[in-house]
Order: structure tokens, then C-alpha cells, then sequence
């Protein structure tokens, strides 16, 4: 352990750690900018400099190193004018349209220039602004607003997508894609961690809330909504719930509070219906020699960096529809047949915590079955545009028929979710009645997991991604020949759509001291637990489903309403 | 970025590749091998930097971010004729300034580019080291000196057919 003094005050930190670390212990805050836990630490922003004894001028505690008998300063006031003059600076190029910005008040660096006095017209403003990438369904770049902070830049690399990067240097430096292609032209996979890690506002989902609203106040149309696994441990933050808040019940209030006969649905529904179709398609490729091992493919992040990356595993996909299609699918046939909507009538809002749903969306084989994805981001948003007290609104329930779901269901928004759930029924099916609900091994967040099950005299291999780096070395080695997995699970975003890219805001001050992955995913298994149902092939909807639509899994109308197909992509664009 | 397409050769791709595999394991090898691809064929353009990217398993946008980083290396590819205008410190008070916009006037392309032909492009450097002939330009291995935006024309004709 190393001895220091952080303003005073005596901490013992191992050794290794920086100032920043041992300034947490301390409780002292040092403000930050470039630096994000698990994502970025490389003291370039120079906001959290403090003074050091046995250092030449003031130093970056994000990456200095502590050492026995240190004395740091972290509030003399050099270091305030220092911090003050960087923040002047960067004010100086970022475009201050802060009204109307969709960071603003959660925005890092308007924070830390209202807490540092800044003047933000000090050094001017340039001429002309960067013009903003709008290319991409999914997402926009406004570099106007971009400080250079290099943190999308990390999270992109973290993902091993490397879509974009910094470009040229100096005054000229800014973040782009290769050869200054349009977004939309290159191998990203719409997985918006970029837009989680940006401090300020140059990165933002495309906005679809225009849209719903159009459809809502449109008297031709009636709109359903249906909300993803995860939106209900993400959505009260907005609302200033702490973070892992169940607020299912409130969401539901809160969304047919949006207009007049707006309906909401339990996404979880197909969710079920997805570990029923895959289960069978997995013990059909299994029984048959099919092509093993079989990837889940819920995740449109996952999807497009698999066409992209290793094309020639495409029919190791399951050629399941994600949660997010079948449903769509569903409403636009089994649910106008039966209640005699004209398809055409029916605006489709799925509710999701990802940025790819968006791109899925506009997939051609998805038919715009599902009309608009929105974030949970912007669900917050019109909650709050529509004056309603999140908060203070009493309870609702999901709409009939697609109310009742089982908590195998609510875990697909965890990495090892989907994994899990597939679990629980294949052991029934495998081994009959009697086998375990929980599968701890599949569980947490690390990249790789991996595990093996025998049930009923067959060994299943399985392993799960959590983040495209994980799924990366899982399919290096699949790729080598050093593993054979029989099936694997991947969620493109750390930690599985809990983590996604459409999540609300969390303050870094937060993310930085605790795992938010870990918490929202405790709250969704805790709601697991709370179910009366928690395996998918007791769902009394899906069962319904097959009785009254689909015959059984797999059945070739399934295939017609609930399977898909897929394209393989060049490398980088 | 340049409009002249592509036009490499087998043997320039195998010389790349050979290279690369020589240098893939070496930590920081990304440098040597941009500047090996750049002797190789005059410019860096995406066809070249997407080879770099995959033979080297990093990506494209570190290879674009290093090759925009520095000086050293061009996008576009370099004419037959290599006009570079010294704007070093002697030929700058001498007027080199309008001496290049001269000649970027008569080429009709900024310093950087290359004619559609691909028969000229326009470079500038610092000081070549013949500060008394200022304003100096370099064509491929002829030195002009003591110029005026007026003899640009003159000096230019020996290379237009």
C-alpha cells in the first residue's frame, strides 16, 4: 500500500493506483472530462490537473501515478486558473447552442462551466461551425459540439468496431470516420456507446419522437406502443429514481398518457416467443446436423457487425426475428386479422434502450413492421413534453392481449439473458419437468462467459458475449478451431441492453463509482424472481399464439412472420 | 482527397504485403510500414490504407488518424511533374506567396492536388536551401529561382506538351 496526502488528508491506496483513485478514497471530487471509467484514461483533456509534491508543474490525476509520502492539492488557485483557462478554451470551439441542446443539464462540460465561473465568449467564437453528419438512421454527429475528448473514440475501439477515429491534428484535429465518409457508409453497427460515453451534445440518437407525436394526434391512426425488457430499470432515472428503479407500472401509466387510446404491450411477450422458436430451431440443427455453433441474433447491433466482420458465419445465425420484429410482425398480421385493422392504420412505436432497433427498423426484409423505435431517451421526452408527473401518476397494466409475460422474458435486457431463458426451457424439453430456473454462470458482465450443461444425457457448450470486444475473441476462436461451442449469445453493448445505447444519460460522477451494469441487471433479475412465470414455454400468451395463429414453433407460417434473412457486408463500408 | 483512380499493380501489392509480414509483430510498426506503402506507390489512398489495415488486424480508422497525423504522408498521388514552391522564410519575403498562387491560378488546382491528367501536382516545403535564388520552386529535379508571378507561364511551357 502507498501513503499519501490528498488536501490533507491522510489515504492508503494500493500501489499502482492514481491520484484520481486515491482521491476517491479521500472523498475528494477532481473534476474530469476525457477520463471515464471502463472506457477512456489517458489525461489529454487536462481538467482534473492537481498539484503534486515531486512533480514538475501541475499533472493529469487521471493517469499520475501516486508514490509513498505524496502530498497532492487538488484546489490551490493555480489549479483553479488552470482548470478555469482549459475550460475557456474548449468554450472557444464548442458551438453554445445550449437551449436547445439534448445534453442540456446533463451536459459534463456546462456543468463544469457554471461550477468553474467560465466565461464562454472569452477567446470568441469561430466563423464557421463544422457541418453535422446526419447520415446514419441511428445516430448524429454534431461536430460543432465535439471537444475532442476522444471518449466515442475509445468506446468504438472498446467495441472492436473502430468506425471512427481522430483525424488530422492541431487546430485541423476532429473525430470522423476513415477518409471523411458519411456514417451511414461505414462498418458502424449503430450500437451508440459513443453516444453514452460523449460528455456533451455532438453525439445524439436520430430523433423519432416528431413522428409518434404526428401519428398520435392523427385521427386515422391507432397507435400501440410496446416496451423492450430493460426500458423499465432505465426510465425512472430521468424522473430522478435512483438507478436499477423498477418503474414498469408508471412507464405503462405514462405511456397511454402520451394520447387518447394509445395502447402499450409487454415486449417480454416476444421474447418468450423467441426462446420458443430458437429453443426449436437449436434442437432441430442439433438433432439434423445443422449448422452449429447457432448465434442468437436479437441484437441489431450484433447483427450488423457479424455481416460486417464474419460474413461467413452467417448461417450460424438463428434465423429468428429479434424481440423487437417478431413484434412487430405480430401486430401487423395475427393483430389486424384479429381485430380487423387495416394494417396500414396501425403506427407501430416499439420502446427500446438501443440505437440499432432504429436501423433494424429500416431493415427492407423488416417491411417496417415495427413503424418507429424509440430510445428510452426519448420516451423520457415526451413524458416530460406531455406535463406528466412521472412520478405521481398511479400504476397501469399492459394492454390485452400481449400483457403476460414470464421473467424468463424480462432477463433478455441482461447479457446471459437470452442464454439463460433458452436454458430454461431446452433442460425441460432435454430432461422433463424438475430442472433448475437459474443459470448463475451466464450471469455478470464479464466480455466472455462461458459454460456447460448436461441435461437428459445431452451436453449443451455455450458461451456468451457481453460487448463486441467479447463476441470478437469468441469468434477468433470459434474461427481457429480452439473452441466448439453449440450455442453462444451475444448483446453488442456491455452488459446487454441495460447498458444500450439508448439508455438515459448517467452522470459521469456516477458511472464512475458505480457499476450501473450490474445494478439495472440485479433489478431485472430481481422482477424475474418476482414472477409467478418464469420460463417461456409457460407463457399463456405464447401459447395462445400457436394455438391461434402459428400452429407450432417453427411451423411454416412462423417462418413466414417470425424468421428473417441476412446480408453480408464488406469490411469497412 | 483525389479523383485519380487507383492503378496498382500486383507486384506493388505483393512487394506491400511482403513488407508487412516482415514488420506485423514489431510493436509500433504501423509508421514503417505507411512509409514503406508510400515509397511503394507514391500516395496513400484507401485501397492502400484498407491493405495496411487488414494485413496489420488494426483498423482503418488508425491507419486513416496516423496517416492524416503527420506531414510526411499524402492522399493523393503526385504528377508526373512535381512542382514544389519553397515558402521558407527568404522566398516568403521574396514573394513566393503570389508565386504559387500563380501557379495554382495557371494549373487550375491548389497546393495538395494534382491535375484530372495527372500531370502535375503542387507541393509546398520549407527551404531548400538556396535562399539567395529566392523565390525558388523545385520541378521534379529542375530549380528555378528568382521568380516573379509573371514568369510562371514561361517556366511552366517546358513541361506542357
Amino acid at each position: 500500500m502507498v501513503n499519501l496526502k490528498i488536501n490533507g488528508i491522510a489515504v492508503s491506496v494500493p500501489e499502482g493506483s492514481t491520484i484520481l483513485d486515491a482521491a476517491k478514497v479521500a472523498n475528494v471530487k477532481i473534476p474530469t472530462l476525457c477520463y471515464l471509467k471502463d472506457v477512456q484514461k489517458c489525461g489529454s483533456c487536462r481538467m482534473c490537473l492537481v498539484e503534486a509534491t515531486g512533480a514538475r508543474g501541475l499533472v493529469a490525476a487521471c493517469v499520475y501515478p501516486v508514490s509513498e509520502g505524496m502530498e497532492v492539492q487538488t484546489n490551490t488557485p493555480k489549479v483553479r486558473q488552470s482548470r478555469k483557462t482549459t475550460l475557456e478554451l474548449i468554450l472557444s470551439t464548442h458551438n453554445k447552442k445550449c437551449l436547445s441542446c439534448a445534453r442540456s443539464t446533463s451536459c459534463e462540460l456546462q456543468r463544469l462551466a457554471l461550477e468553474y465561473n467560465c466565461d464562454e465568449d472569452k477567446f470568441g467564437s469561430p466563423e464557421e461551425y463544422p457541418v453535422v453528419d446526419d447520415s446514419s438512421v441511428s445516430l448524429i454527429r454534431d461536430n460543432s459540439k465535439c471537444i475532442n475528448c476522444t471518449r466515442c473514440v475509445a468506446a468504438c475501439d472498446m467495441q472492436t468496431v473502430g468506425a471512427i477515429g481522430p483525424i488530422r491534428r492541431g487546430f485541423a484535429k476532429h473525430i470522423g470516420s476513415p477518409f471523411e465518409v458519411a456514417l451511414a457508409d461505414t462498418n458502424c453497427v449503430n450500437c451508440g456507446q459513443c453516444i453514452v460515453a460523449c460528455p456533451v451534445g455532438a453525439l445524439t440518437e436520430k430523433s423519432n419522437v416528431q413522428q409518434v407525436w404526428d401519428a398520435i394526434s392523427d385521427p386515422t391512426k391507432e397507435v400501440v406502443f410496446y416496451t423492450a425488457p430493460s426500458v423499465r430499470v432505465q426510465l425512472g432515472e430521468p424522473f430522478g429514481n435512483p438507478v436499477g428503479t423498477n418503474v414498469e407500472k408508471k412507464m405503462v401509466t405514462a405511456i397511454k398518457a402520451l394520447g387518447q387510446n394509445v395502447k402499450c404491450f409487454n415486449m417480454d411477450v416476444t421474447a418468450d416467443l423467441t426462446i420458443i422458436e430458437e429453443a426449436t430451431e437449436l434442437l432441430s440443427r442439433v438433432t439434423t446436423g445443422g449448422t452449429i455453433p447457432m448465434f442468437t441474433s436479437c441484437c441489431p447491433g450484433w447483427i450488423k457487425f457479424i455481416e460486417h466482420n464474419y460474413p461467413e458465419y452467417l448461417d450460424n445465425l438463428s434465423t429468428c426475428k429479434s424481440p423487437q420484429q417478431m413484434f412487430g410482425s405480430l401486430l401487423k398480421t395475427y393483430y389486424c386479422e384479429k381485430n380487423n385493422i387495416d394494417p396500414a392504420n396501425l403506427f407501430v412505436v416499439s420502446v427500446i434502450p438501443c440505437t440499432a432497433k432504429k436501423f433494424e427498423v429500416e431493415r427492407p426484409e423488416m417491411n417496417l413492421d415495427t413503424d418507429v423505435a424509440l430510445t428510452t431517451r426519448e420516451l423520457a421526452k415526451m413524458i416530460s413534453e406531455a406535463g406528466i408527473d412521472f412520478n405521481a401518476i398511479p400504476d397501469g397494466e399492459y394492454d390485452n392481449p400481449f400483457e403476460i409475460a414470464t421473467g424468463a422474458g424480462a432477463i433478455f435486457g441482461a447479457t446471459g439473458g437470452v442464454m439463460e431463458a433458452a436454458l430454461r426451457t431446452a433442460a425441460v424439453k432435454l430432461g422433463g419437468e424438475g430442472q433448475p430456473i437459474e443459470f448463475s454462470e451466464v450471469r455478470g458482465t464479464d466480455g466472455v462467459k462461458e459454460a456447460e450443461y448436461t441435461i437428459g444425457g445431452v451436453t449443451v457448450s455455450v458461451a456468451v458475449a457481453s460487448g463486441l470486444g467479447g463476441a470478437r475473441k469468441i469468434m477468433e476462436m470459434i474461427k481457429s478451431g480452439e473452441k466448439n461451442y453449440t450455442f453462444v449469445e451475444v448483446m453488442a453493448c456491455p452488459g446487454g441492453c441495460i447498458n444500450g445505447g439508448g439508455q438515459p444519460y448517467v452522470p459521469d460522477e456516477i458511472r464512475n463509482s458505480i457499476d450501473v451494469r450490474a445494478v439495472r441487471a440485479n433489478a431485472l433479475y430481481t422482477y424475474d424472481e418476482s414472477l409467478p412465470l418464469r420460463q417461456s414455454h409457460k407463457s399463456p400468451v405464447v401459447d395462445l399464439l400457436y394455438k391461434e395463429y402459428f400452429g407450432e414453433p417453427n411451423s411454416h407460417k412462423a417462418h413466414e412472420v417470425l424468421h428473417t434473412t441476412y446480408t453480408a457486408r464488406n469490411k469497412f463500408n | 482527397m483525389t479523383q485519380i483512380p487507383f492503378k496498382g499493380t500486383p507486384e506493388q501489392e505483393a512487394e506491400l504485403k511482403a513488407f508487412i509480414e516482415t514488420k506485423k509483430h514489431e510493436p509500433g510498426c504501423l509508421m514503417p510500414v505507411l512509409q514503406e506503402a508510400q515509397r511503394i506507390y507514391g500516395y496513400l489512398p484507401v485501397e492502400v490504407q484498407q491493405m495496411i489495415a487488414d494485413g496489420l488486424g488494426v483498423t482503418l480508422a488508425e491507419v486513416y488518424g496516423v496517416s492524416t497525423f503527420y506531414s510526411q504522408f499524402t492522399l493523393s498521388p503526385k504528377g508526373k511533374y512535381k512542382v514544389n514552391v519553397c515558402l521558407g522564410t527568404a522566398c516568403y519575403v521574396k514573394g513566393a506567396d503570389k508565386v504559387l498562387e500563380a501557379i495554382e491560378k495557371k494549373l487550375g488546382i491548389s497546393a495538395g492536388g494534382i491535375t484530372p491528367d495527372g500531370k502535375f501536382s503542387i507541393d509546398t516545403c520549407r527551404c531548400v536551401g538556396a535562399c539567395g535564388l529566392a523565390p525558388v520552386v523545385v520541378i521534379n529535379d529542375d530549380v528555378y529561382g528568382k521568380l516573379t508571378p509573371d514568369m510562371v507561364d514561361d517556366m511552366l511551357s517546358h513541361y506542357i506538351d
